[in-house]
């Protein structure tokens, strides 16, 4: 059983709304120091499987079909193995 | 002309669709349940507006793999009428039926408002009842309609004509004070490279009627029949 924690952001250079509306929130706040803000997702998936290679593999896969949009995400991830039997 | 719209889990302008199409056109109309995997003959496929599977992950991203989206692809495919409206739209950007991607509008508020079109192109089965540059007033209720292409793919949609209706002043200027929600170029609405599949943000179902304030939308379901009945080739 691996754990696949699995990260998804905006596109760089692709206008992110809510990264906008975050970063006016923190100079609100007084945080002068900050630039620039992106908004993404995170999400961790819990995936059966023996084989590293074959469960890294399934999960590119989902990320490119259906966890992420190419036209204006970028997804990476890890995996961990998790002891025992669920 | 048969026209089918297909219902999603959150749907919510399925009705309205089917209500232009049986009442104010008199054509014949059915609903298509997204579990089914035929099109039950239609010759015009309708995915309409509302929040399919709750606008989870990304607005149409779920949507798009239901059963019913590969009969809609194979009709694309064939050369068969698709019209994506609001969420019909975002669902065919995700299913790949039509290129780009939507984006959160620019100022993340949800717009729900009247708004002026310039429209485009008259020489497509959605639009030949326009008149070419006609400014239309069709309104728009979404939080997801900021169109995002890459430059290169905004290049080959211009190229090709594609762009069917951007957003305008009343007085027709296309311009940033006329736009929305933050898309590339003021696009509202696009065809794919055959023209015979449509995505648009404005519902002009909701404006098919005197009743409704504008009937500007009628004449997207008129262009359709007339397209049906080989209008367009024999001069119209």
């Amino acid at each position: 059983m691996y754990k696949a924690m699995i990260r998804i952001m905006p596109k760089k250079g692709i206008l992110d709304p809510q990264g906008v509306a975050v970063g006016k929130a923190l100079a609100a706040l007084g945080y002068s120091s900050v630039n620039e803000v992106w908004v993404g997702k995170y999400m961790e998936l819990l995936v059966a499987g023996d084989e590293p290679a074959q469960v890294e593999l399934q999960v590119r896969e989902m990320c490119s079909r259906l966890l992420s949009n190419p036209v204006i995400e970028d997804f990476s991830f890890e995996l961990v193995e998790i002891g025992g039997r669920p | 002309m048969k026209f089918g719209v297909v219902v999603f889990p959150g749907s919510n302008c399925d009705a309205d669709c089917y209500h232009v199409i049986q009442r104010v056109l008199a054509e014949p109309v059915e609903y298509i349940w997204h579990q089914q995997d035929s099109l039950s003959g239609c010759d015009c496929i309708i995915l309409p507006g509302g929040f399919s599977y709750g606008d989870y992950l990304r607005t149409g991203a779920i949507a798009r793999f239901s059963p019913v989206m590969e009969a809609v692809a194979a009709h694309a495919r064939q050369g068969g009428l698709v019209i994506g409206i609001c969420n019909g739209f975002q669902i065919l950007l995700e299913a790949g039926l039509l290129p780009g991607a939507m984006l959160r509008n620019r100022d993340l508020k949800f717009h729900c408002q009247a708004s002026w079109l310039r429209v485009e192109r008259t020489d497509t089965p959605f639009t030949n009842r326009y008149q070419q540059g006609q400014i239309v007033n069709i309104p728009i209720a979404h939080g997801d309609g900021n169109y995002y292409a890459d430059a290169e793919t905004l290049a080959e949609l211009e190229a090709n004509r594609q762009v069917v209706f951007r957003y305008a002043t009343a007085a027709g200027a296309v311009d940033a004070t006329a736009n929305p929600n933050g898309s590339v170029a003021n696009i509202a609405g696009i065809v794919n490279r055959a023209g015979n599949v449509l995505g648009m943000m404005p519902h002009p179902e909701r404006c098919a009627e005197a009743i409704l304030g504008s009937e500007d939308g009628r004449l997207l379901f008129t262009s359709l029949l007339r397209w049906g009945k080989g209008g367009m080739s024999d001069g119209r």
